[in-house]
């Protein structure tokens, strides 16, 4: 069995990623720590895993060796111990943002201050599997993914990867999100009577996962990737959409591509249905997934397009794709402990 | 026997089993989108009229 621990395990993304790898046939969870809830049952935090596991939280402190380590703490803190973390385990995964960057001054122009470890910035594998798998297998070290920027790298990952959407137009992306993007602390602006019933505009311009999609795709160019986010009344959820113009292109290009790109891709689904009330991916399907839906709405007159993404952001948008990522990392199968399809309605 | 033929709208690959019917109907799996055979020998499909909600509104 392969131990691992979780340090942070009491935020959203920590819990999600025990329930996870309580599933998990070839891990072992030797610690999970929580410098506030020291000394409290998994449960008593995380209260859908009552009857699932006897686990109590420690604090740093005790935090011994294991075989995979788990970061998902707040920004900022993994890079400030990242040598301590890396003398506990042969392999990290770090759900932060400290490690998904691997330019020292493009983080500090989107996070506001120098990176504290800029020297271990390249030793992380970005960790978003349907655009890394090979660089992951086997890897060390991987960093977590930003959960917008995910929805947005996907949506327009199978045109880019085919040659169809290029860099010569600005990708603008307009996301609506849940309220578990904030995290657990709560704040003046998750606070109930403030958050219920919004679709507040959250951030228009100047997103921090801007850079992590410019780096995603800079392989294929120098997109100019531009990102709007707007809270809306879910609690778990993205929805992408990022508009483009595709002038000439058939509808069977478009599903051509898609197909290349996704087809051996076990969490991305194409989803673009000729009826019904879902054509389009939804977030509400997809809460507890691994899952990615992508898709698209075509206008072959003026060659407008909408690409769309819709997922878990607790999920694939964090704790999925780390878990996904330990899969690959370690040689077991990608798709271990990540199977469950949500439910409906 | 069966019939293999592609979708008109998203060209999947479609198998049609050996007792279909002409001007059956059937869904593409890719798309989704409602198909009528509209010939046998070779299989031509298109895509049936449909009913649609007014998306518009």
């Amino acid at each position: 069995m392969t131990r691992i621990a979780i340090v942070g395990a009491s935020g959203y993304t920590g819990g999600e990623l025990l329930r996870l790898l309580l599933e998990h046939p070839h891990v072992e969870i030797a610690q999970i720590t929580s410098e506030s809830f020291a000394g409290k049952f998994a449960y008593q935090v995380h209260p859908h895993l009552r009857g699932q596991t006897q686990l109590r939280f420690v604090g740093q402190d005790a935090l011994e060796a294991c075989d995979v380590l788990f970061l998902a703490l707040p920004h900022g803190e993994a890079q400030g111990h990242i040598e301590r973390y890396a003398s506990l385990a042969g392999r990290m995964i770090d759900l932060s943002a400290d490690f998904r960057l691997r330019d020292a001054s493009i983080y500090q122009q989107y996070y506001g201050e120098a990176h504290r470890a800029p020297a271990w910035m390249n030793r992380f594998v970005y960790g978003l599997p349907e655009i890394n798998r090979a660089a992951l297998t086997g890897a060390d070290y991987a960093s977590g993914v930003g959960c917008n920027a995910t929805a947005v790298t996907l949506a327009v990952w199978a045109l880019v990867r085919a040659g169809i959407l290029n860099a010569d137009q600005p990708l603008t992306a307009d996301l609506k999100v849940g309220s578990s993007e904030a995290g657990r602390s709560p704040t003046e602006s998750s606070h109930h009577p403030a958050r219920a019933g919004v679709v507040r505009p959250f951030q228009m311009t100047g997103h921090r996962h801007e850079a992590e999609v410019r780096q995603s795709l800079s392989a294929r160019g120098n997109f100019d990737a531009r990102i709007a986010v707007t809270s809306v009344e879910i609690v778990r959820g993205v929805a992408a959409a990022v508009y483009v113009t595709l002038p000439g292109v058939q509808e069977k290009d478009i599903w051509a591509a898609y197909r290349t790109a996704w087809n051996e891709s076990p969490f991305v689904r194409i989803v673009h249905e000729k009826a019904g009330i879902h054509r389009h991916p939804e977030p509400r399907l997809l809460a507890g997934t691994n899952y990615a839906d992508v898709g698209w709405e075509y206008d072959p007159v003026t060659g407008r397009a909408a690409l769309l993404c819709a997922i878990d952001n607790l999920g694939k948008g964090a704790a999925g794709s780390a878990v996904q990522c330990m899969n690959l990392m370690c040689g077991f199968e990608e798709t271990t402990a990540l199977r469950f399809g949500g439910f409906y309605p | 026997m069966t019939y293999i033929s592609n979708c008109p709208d998203c060209a999947a690959e479609i198998h049609l089993p050996a007792d279909t019917m002409l001007h059956e109907l059937l869904p593409c799996p890719d798309c989704g989108a409602e198909l009528e055979v509209l010939n046998l020998n070779p299989v031509e499909l298109d895509l049936a009229p449909e009913m649609q909600e007014d998306w518009g509104e």
